[in-house]
């Protein structure tokens, strides 16, 4: 637990991407297998659930520290975070212990969640008279379900990668689908390559970059396939063991969200993975993507919305074909048995993406003009030689989207607003990647509906991790698409850069923060 | 029932039988000044009193010219009928308590202490009292400081951490006070030490009150960048995002303050590493001052008054949150945000210099963070 805290603060501390992986490996390097591979599984954001209540662990410190509880309350509010406000306020501890980390979650935090009131109490006054102000700190975030750390999943890659000497890739590969952390499985993490890939695992998403140049700078035109860029929900469909696989990007399974899928795709041969969109379309009509969130709204999918808003899954890449991964392939060729594989299967709820066929990049550019009738959102080029690379490859695959003023970012702070919204929270700051962590660059009042705010305000009230006088920070899980006028350097904002005129042009519900825009995006829009 | 002989007034605490102010925020005839911090010292008074060894920082921080009268610690003068002595507060060099006595009434101002150990100013002494009104910047059972040697042993571990990777360590701190208790506690051996000229200004006038400080040249006067490879730069905070830093290689960004103890505090600043080391007094500190007092009654000024003032009540004591500017002001520095406080619309111009900046008000670096944030 020790040397886990002390990663954790050293990964709190600073904002350098190298630094933090240098300690992640150092960790990882250190560490026993069945301790590291906890440390992966809370790094890279699977926590456990919550087993203590929050209420309970204000009860329980505030009787240990002999601190009453509106005296606690005053204190959580300048700290803002309950974990660190316990960890400050309980008396040090009387003894110290080096039980690993594996055998505190395992013996210690796991259990906790089938013992009763009383007993949990009485285990917790055990726990903390031996951890120190950083291990409480650490164990309270676990206990609470509430273990975040700014480091992206990325960063986590690397430093395993570089442990075990193999490709980013692999390793990216194997973190996906379900897995229980072990001995074993930390050592299969770092194994040397060739291992078979779990049933439902699916491969990590290319991801394009947005185009910053004039496309013809990026040579002949019959080099690169172009598409239209889908406003969907970007997914993978895995066809192994017999079983079908849907996978959000957000790596979530959401096959029980497209009943539409499952007799299409079960035609799919044994040892298929489609890359593409789940987009909703009636007849060859696409409809706007406010439709498809309002579907993924329902709890219930009823007969009535899944007639008003059928959805399908439109293919656009073949990554495993046969059992076999070709990600390798170049993309003319992975194109070609992606047709002969969909083609024949094609219908309602399984279709091929079509290429848009333009002689020259001004024909391409004149068809990218009327994106919006089409309900896209502009064009993908992707270059025809490239493999299937993992993550962010620059280069490959771009984005030319209509209006290319607008990125998607994160809700990190909220501030109440003025007038007739004084009482709700509708003036936002927004944040993009930037190195692992968020950099706030923007606030923006206007886009939302009336509904959308009052939901947003809930999100606030429930979801606040500090307050700074009448600004709450949240936590970052809301991702929102800004559009914007104009954009221009700035020394004095920490992005570096300013943008003019910003505004709300849409909740994106479907993306998680991890997909939002890296600060990337806004400099090639400079 | 008598009239209080201090109250809270717009231009400050007020002394009605003596007719003078202590720390008063507007210019008045008569100001008796806690210590020359900014936001207990304010030019363009007629006559001020301070303690002896704080007169040449008030001058600094006030002007030369300003009509300042020394008064030794402990030292009894008699003004208008009201007895008035200063003591030590231990807060910085030259820090004061300011103890009133009129018609057998003790009240004593603490103006900003701390309990802990500093070399570089003369230790608290604990002064009896009717009435107290003390500080309560850090008035949290959350703050409660590790024992300064410690800290300063970790200032000195991420020193030589950072010297091992070849970077630069930037201690950034108020530029009057807790750079000097650095300075004193770090160890000039263990590689070169430069300070930013607001630091040195201050430095000059602890070497010459005799406050042994190790040499601390400013940055200016190195003739190479290569020589803060190794080295560690004491800076007030201001200097943080300026082109000063600039000259520089990759610095890592250290912060010492009491906020530290709260790492979202750290984060909001931008910095690699935060360190609590206060000129304040914790939690246990304050309610040890206030104990030893004797007061039996307390009034609390800065930071988190309404809480310990609660706490103190509960406790059997008289206690209350007098109001100053710092309460309730909306809007005041540490209340908005830094990330909401940039307007993404007024881009500022792109200053591209790095010089130091000769300001009064940035050399004397108002320590407006250890004010608190309400
Ligand atoms: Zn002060
Ligand atoms: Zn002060």
């Amino acid at each position: 637990m020790r040397s886990f805290a002390a990663l954790y603060a050293a990964l709190d501390e600073t904002t350098r991407t190298g630094e933090k992986v240098a300690a992640i490996r150092a960790y990882l390097a250190a560490a026993a297998p069945e301790d590291a591979a906890w440390a992966v599984y809370f790094l890279i954001g699977r926590k456990p659930r919550q087993v203590v209540g929050t209420r309970k662990l204000r009860a329980w410190v505030g009787d240990a520290a002999g601190v009453s509880e509106w005296l606690f309350d005053e204190c959580h509010e300048a700290v803002g975070d309950l974990a660190e406000t316990a960890a400050l306020l309980l008396p040090p501890p009387t003894r110290t212990t080096t039980l690993p980390l594996h055998r505190w979650v395992e013996e210690r935090l796991l259990p906790l969640a089938g013992l009763d009131e009383a007993a949990q109490r009485a285990a917790l006054r055990e726990f903390w008279d031996e951890l120190e102000r950083g291990e409480r700190l650490v164990f309270h975030k676990l206990i609470t379900g509430a273990f975040r750390v700014g480091v992206s999943q990325r960063l986590v890659i690397a430093a395993l990668a570089e442990l075990g000497d193999i490709a980013p890739a692999t390793v990216a590969h194997r973190l996906m689908g379900a897995w229980q952390p072990s001995a074993a499985q930390f050592r299969g993490l770092v194994a040397a390559e060739s291992s078979e890939p779990a049933a439902s695992r699916p491969y990590p998403f290319l991801l394009a970059h947005p185009l910053d140049t004039e496309p013809a700078e990026l040579g002949p035109r019959d080099a690169w396939q172009a598409e239209w860029k889908w406003d969907g929900i970007r997914a993978q469909i895995v066809r192994r063991g017999g079983q079908l696989f849907v996978w959000s990007r957000g790596e979530e399974l959401i096959g029980e969200r497209f009943p539409e899928l499952a007799p299409v795709a079960g035609r799919l041969p044994e040892g298929t993975v489609l890359d593409g969109e789940l987009l909703p379309w009636r007849g060859d009509q696409i409809l706007p993507f406010a439709e498809l969130q309002r579907r993924i709204g329902r709890k219930n999918l009823t007969r009535t919305i899944l007639a008003e808003v059928p959805a399908g899954f439109l293919a656009f890449d073949l990554l495993e074909h046969g059992g076999r991964d070709i990600r390798e392939r170049p993309l003319g060729e992975r194109r070609r048995l992606l047709e002969q594989l969909v083609t024949p299967l094609a219908g309602d709820a399984l279709r091929l993406s079509p290429i848009v066929a333009a002689a020259g990049w001004d024909e391409l550019a004149a068809l990218r003009a009327d994106s919006r009738a089409r309900n896209v959102e502009g064009l993908m080029l992707k270059r025809k030689a490239a493999p299937y690379g993992v993550g962010r490859v620059r280069g490959d695959w771009w984005k030319w989207k209509l209006d290319p003023l607008a990125v998607d970012a994160v809700l990190v702070y909220a501030q109440s607003g003025s007038g007739r919204r004084a009482s709700l929270f509708t003036d936002y700051t927004f944040a993009v990647w930037e190195d692992g962590a968020l950099v706030p660059f923007c606030k923006a009042y206007s886009g939302l509906t009336d509904a959308e705010l009052a939901e947003v305000d809930r999100f606030v009230r429930g979801h606040t991790l500090e307050r700074f006088g009448p600004v709450r920070a949240v936590t970052p899980e809301l991702v929102f698409e800004i559009g914007f006028e104009g954009i221009a350097r700035s020394r004095r904002h920490k992005s570096g850069v300013a943008v003019r005129f910003p505004r709300i042009l849409r909740w994106r519900r479907d993306k998680s923060p991890a997909d939002a825009d890296h600060l990337d995006a806004l400099r090639a829009l400079l | 029932m008598r009239d209080p002989l201090i109250k809270s007034t717009e231009r400050g605490l007020y002394c009605a039988a003596g007719d003078f102010y202590i720390d008063p925020w507007q210019p008045v005839d008569r100001a008796v000044v806690t210590h020359a911090h900014s936001d207990h010292a304010v030019p363009e008074c007629a006559h001020y009193l301070t303690t002896a060894p704080g007169r040449e920082l008030l001058a600094l921080r006030v002007g030369e010219g300003a009509d300042i009268q020394p008064l030794a610690y402990g030292q009894p003068i008699v003004h208008h009928g009201v007895g008035v002595s200063l003591h030590p507060a231990g807060h910085i060099l030259g820090s004061a308590q300011v103890r009133l006595e009129h018609r057998g009434e003790v009240w004593l101002v603490s103006g900003d202490y701390k309990l802990s150990p500093d070399p570089t100013c003369a230790p608290f002494e604990s002064v009896r009292c009717h009435c107290l009104i003390s500080e309560s910047t850090f008035g949290l059972p959350i703050f409660r400081w590790a024992p300064p040697a410690a800290t300063m042993q970790d200032i000195t571990a991420w020193w030589q951490a950072n010297q091992q990777a070849g970077r630069t360590s930037l201690l950034l701190c108020y530029a009057l006070g807790k750079a000097q208790r650095l300075l004193a506690g770090l160890d000039p051996e263990r590689g070169p030490i430069y300070v930013h000229g607001a630091v040195e200004r201050c430095n000059a006038v602890y070497r010459a009150a005799g406050v042994p400080l190790p040499p601390a040249p400013p940055v200016l006067d190195a003739a190479r960048a290569a020589a803060f490879e190794r080295a560690l730069i004491l800076a007030p905070p201001s200097a943080q995002n300026t082109p000063w830093t600039r000259r520089f290689k990759r610095p890592v960004r250290g912060f010492a303050s009491g906020w530290m103890q709260i790492r979202g505090t750290r984060r909001r600043r931008v910095v690699d590493r935060g360190f609590a080391l206060s000129d304040h007094a914790d939690w246990p500190e304050l309610l040890a001052a206030i104990a030893g007092s004797g007061a039996e009654r307390v009034l609390l000024t800065h930071g988190y008054a309404q809480a310990l003032a609660r706490h103190l009540r509960e406790q059997g004591l008289d206690a209350q949150p007098l109001a100053t500017r710092f309460l309730g002001e909306a809007g005041g520095e540490e209340d908005v945000h830094p990330d909401m406080s940039e307007s993404p619309d007024d881009a500022a111009p792109d200053a591209d210099d790095t010089r130091e900046s000769d300001d009064l008000q940035d050399m004397l670096e108002s320590p407006a963070d250890e004010r608190g944030r309400r």
